[in-house]
């Protein structure tokens, strides 16, 4: 802190004059304007509230909204890698059927408003695939059965269970595409040397994905792959358009009952933040340890 | 050579790349055990047509026969002549993630099936002849370039070929690194091994080859002995290419 203050110029000292003056200058315009009544004390409350009936601390709408972002996060990025990984390597293969179909897949995706594709995959997709196997009756035996405990540990209350598959499966179909992107180029970093290398050596076309190319590819790709873990997280807000309670969807709630927009919208502000900042700041370190790894 | 078997024939291949004609009518036998030396000026077709033997490109039009397997776009008869055929090229294309015995062992253990134990004997064996037993468990990049390329060639050999192809492998390399490189494949020459190198290492050429081959414009001008090649080369753009690079 010391050596940051010593640090300091004076064209930083007047660049935060500024800033501070700027923000000052509008906060009291605002003031003068909005007639608003800030009541951040309610808001912890909606983080966990004590439940009187059982004598204990439970999470309340924002809390339970985030741990759904999670868990939706989670599921959606493990599923949108699976589906990448098959979509970029299915744009590099000899294979012109194949390639024409990645590249279509990717190609729509890309061009059309993430919205409208989360609408037309939730309408068109999720809804009918969640009646045809109906997934909403085996939840609920689910929820009724003796492992309950353990699938609310993992998917929460099970009678969300079907709108939360949807949440996942829309917002996997939808990352997928730029996962199958960056492993594309994961791939395409291998260079031609590598393959004609491997390939002259007589390994198969298989073996020289397998040993070869994924193995160089998978290093050059962690570091992207990690970026688009962070976006979507974020992204999984849209989501909240399907009536999947996550964050987003949960702060709607809470400001419809309590009228607390500001407080409610800048603390869900800060929860993503601090999400994925702190996701950030966790994959920037293991990359330099992998780097030094790398290097020993 | 006279009376051995021919293991490569090349019968009036030609390759296009688009319109552009990168081999014209290219025909050339090489027997058991010959070494044959390509050299050329840039662009003239050599790694074209050392590509075709071992079907990294596909010629156009032709024939192609090695070691009494036709090659046609079929892929078992690609892995089976890409088995028989090594290849070291300019650039090493070493595996850079894998240490220099896991390069060495990948090949015959997901070609040719035989177990790790075994595997790893035969890349110390070859180690052992390019002359770096010591550095198996490094990675490529620590190694300098004249080693890199002494692992490729052991890379190579550890499928136990019954022909090496060489594509200018001392061009990449610093001066000091050349011989070192050129003294294992004399070695190897010497072992009775098939080759055919792209070179332009003409004392090199004069010590080891049987035939020398030189190329223009996707065509073979010249395909005769070294003494002949050397004294008297019997076309003038051949006279001006050795003219040019025996100056220096
Ligand atoms: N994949 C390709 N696509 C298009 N043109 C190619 C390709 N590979 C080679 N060529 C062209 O074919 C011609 C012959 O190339 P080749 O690499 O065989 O020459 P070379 O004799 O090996 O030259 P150098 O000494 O520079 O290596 C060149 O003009 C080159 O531009
Ligand atoms: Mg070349």
């Amino acid at each position: 802190m010391r050596d940051l203050i010593r640090r300091l110029t004076w064209l930083d000292v007047v660049l935060l004059a500024v800033v501070a003056a700027a923000v000052a200058w509008v906060g009291l315009r605002i003031q003068g304007t909005l007639n608003y009544e800030w009541r951040w004390e309610i808001i912890p409350n909606y983080l966990l509230r004590f439940d009187e009936q059982n004598g204990r601390w439970v999470a309340n709408l924002l809390l339970q909204g985030l741990v759904t972002t999670v868990r939706i996060a989670l599921y959606a990025s493990v599923l949108a890698l699976a589906l990448g990984v098959m979509i970029g390597i299915g744009r590099t293969v000899k294979n012109l059927t194949v390639r024409m179909l990645a590249r279509t897949y990717v190609e729509l995706l890309r061009n059309i408003p993430p919205v409208v594709v989360i609408f037309i995959f939730f309408f068109f997709l999720s809804e009918q695939l969640i009646v045809a196997f109906n997934i909403e009756g085996w939840a609920r035996g689910i929820a009724q059965g003796d492992s309950a405990g353990a699938w609310t540990f993992l998917f929460g209350d099970m009678r969300l269970f079907p709108s939360m598959i949807s949440g996942v499966v829309v917002l996997a179909l939808f990352e997928s595409a730029f996962v199958g992107e960056i492993v594309r180029a994961g791939i395409e970093s291998v260079g031609r040397g590598q393959r004609e290398a491997a390939g002259s050596l007589g390994l198969s076309r298989v073996d020289e994905l397998r040993f070869v190319v994924l193995p160089q590819a998978t290093r050059r790709v962690l570091p992207p792959l990690a970026n688009q873990f962070i976006s979507l997280v974020k992204d999984s807000s849209i989501i909240s358009l399907i009536s999947v309670q996550e964050l987003t969807y949960k702060t709607v709630e809470l400001v419809s009952s309590t009228r607390a927009i500001f407080e409610a919208w800048i603390t869900t502000a800060l929860l993503y933040f601090v999400l994925c900042f702190c996701l950030s700041l966790l994959f920037r370190r293991l990359e330099r340890q992998g780097r030094t790894e790398m290097r020993a | 050579m006279a009376g051995r078997r021919p293991i490569i024939e090349i019968r009036n291949v030609d390759k296009y790349f688009g319109e552009f004609q990168a081999l014209n009518d290219v025909s050339l036998t090489i027997h058991a055990g010959e070494r044959v030396v390509i050299c050329g000026p840039s662009g003239s077709g050599k790694s074209t047509l050392l590509r075709c033997i071992n079907r990294l490109e596909e010629p156009s039009a032709g024939r192609l026969t090695v070691d009494g397997i036709e090659l046609t776009g079929a892929k078992d008869t690609l892995r089976r002549v890409r088995t028989e055929v090594g290849m070291v090229f300019q650039q090493f294309n070493l595996f850079p993630h894998l240490t220099v015995l896991e390069n060495l062992t990948l090949g015959p253990m997901r070609v040719r099936r035989i177990s790790r134990s075994e595997a790893t004997e035969r890349a110390r064996k070859y180690l052992d002849r390019v002359h770096i037993p010591e550095q198996a468990e490094k990675y490529p990049s620590e190694l300098s370039g004249g080693q890199q390329q002494r692992v490729a060639i052991a890379r190579s050999l550890c499928m136990e070929p019954r022909i090496m192809l060489f594509d200018e492998p001392t061009s990449a390399l610093d001066p000091e690194m050349i011989n070192e490189v050129l003294d294992v494949m004399v070695e190897l020459a010497g072992s009775g091994m098939t080759m055919v190198c792209v070179t332009h290492e003409m004392g090199f050429a004069r010590k080891v080859a049987d035939t020398m081959v030189f190329m223009d414009e996707g065509e073979i001008v010249e395909s005769s002995p070294p003494d002949a090649f050397f004294s008297r080369p019997s076309s003038k753009r051949c006279r001006q290419f050795l003219d040019r690079i025996l100056e220096h």
